[in-house]
């Protein structure tokens, strides 16, 4: 999170505001991250997964640019990383190389690319054409959409003590939308530091098989 | 006592748990953003008649059947075992289109200290609204 406050220091004075949101379903998951970044954005605690819901979110990080008017942009996408760590040694916990060089520059040429968007504006090259950004808008399923109803059940029973039966309304809102990393990973075993990091994690992860867990970001100079 | 959870937030009802949810027209209408009118039943400039073979299943007594209402529009809903909790959630068409609008849809949440945060309270900049996670 530190790297993000360092991309704001760079650009907050050019009509530029970035809103974290942390999709943790206990604020306090997320305080100790928030409070060693100093973050001098807002940095919102949605435990329901709303913003996810809204904006058709599967993932963390995702991003939306969303422009002076409120009109979006860039609709939600990957915010730069890259799929490097499926390459991990889960022995050593250590990754190859050219792929940590390239996760690394995932992310540089992405933050490069909100730069340009906070200083040049519509010419930054970077902004969608309205066009461009309903065809690149993925919307909700049936099924996405009462997902959705089910995680926001569970979580409320989870926050009133009612475990067993929240974890069967997670459950099925993970059935019903099975591309949602969000809705799997909160609702995952965590270890000892809050990491959903245990070999059911990998395994979800493996058995995409050829498709993304970060989909490639269709911004010049990034990674396919 | 009875919970509903909507895009407008959490609502304590007084009504027993039955399986539907019966409500008096004005609990319905500040928990669900639906409210009963002449017209029938209406959320801003939208409006939905009542139908004729339907009009006991939704209204009766003075009350409203939220939960039937939901289920007549196709939008999707979520209820815990014993009833008390209901989930009522938005139509995936009508998130589609307010998607496609490009309009960044709003929405209010808490930051640490528990301040609101609304996505208009930053209309005029540009924003990168972006998601992370503890996990």
């Amino acid at each position: 999170m530190s790297v993000w406050q360092k991309l704001y220091d760079e650009i907050k004075k050019q009509n530029f505001i970035i809103i974290a949101i942390a999709m943790d379903s206990e604020a306090c998951a997320a305080r100790p991250w928030i409070e060693a970044a100093e973050l001098d954005y807002p940095a919102l605690i949605d435990r329901d997964h709303r913003v996810a819901e809204l904006y058709n979110m599967v993932n963390v990080p995702q991003a939306v640019w969303i422009d002076e008017s409120g009109i979006i942009v860039r609709p939600a996408e990957n915010a730069g990383a890259y799929e490097g760590f499926r390459a991990m040694d889960l022995e050593t916990w250590t990754m190859p190389e050219d792929e940590l060089a390239t996760t690394v520059n995932a992310q540089t040429t992405y933050f490069s690319a909100v730069r340009d968007w906070a200083r040049l504006g519509v010419d930054c090259g970077h902004l969608y054409s309205a066009a461009q950004a309903k065809a690149r808008t993925a919307v909700p399923s049936k099924e996405t959409a009462l997902a959705h109803c089910h995680f926001h059940l569970g979580q409320y029973l989870l926050r009133n003590g009612r475990k067993a039966e929240a974890q069967e309304h997670l459950a099925k809102a993970s059935r019903l939308h099975p591309t949602s990393w969000n809705i799997w990973r909160q609702a995952a075993e965590k270890n000892e530091t809050g990491l959903n990091n245990d070999a059911a994690f990998w395994n979800r992860v493996k058995s995409l098989g050829g498709d993304y867990y970060y989909p490639p970001v269709d911004i010049a100079g990034m990674p396919k | 006592m009875t919970v509903i959870l909507s895009r407008l937030g959490e609502f304590n009802v007084n009504d027993e748990p039955t399986g539907e949810l019966w409500l008096e027209p004005e609990q319905a209408a500040v928990a669900s953003g639906w409210e009963l009118r002449p017209e029938g039943f209406c959320r801003g400039d939208i409006c939905v008649p009542v139908p004729l073979n339907k009009a006991e299943i939704l209204i009766a007594d003075g009350k409203v059947n939220l939960s039937a209402f939901w289920n007549h529009m196709g939008m999707p809903a979520a209820t815990s075992i014993d009833g008390d909790v209901w989930a009522l959630g938005e139509g995936a068409e009508s998130r589609a289109v307010e998607l496609q609008s490009l309009d960044a849809p709003d929405f209010t949440l808490p930051d640490l200290a528990g301040v609101q945060h609304s996505l208009s309270d930053y209309h005029g900049k540009k924003i990168l609204l972006a998601t992370w996670a503890s996990w």
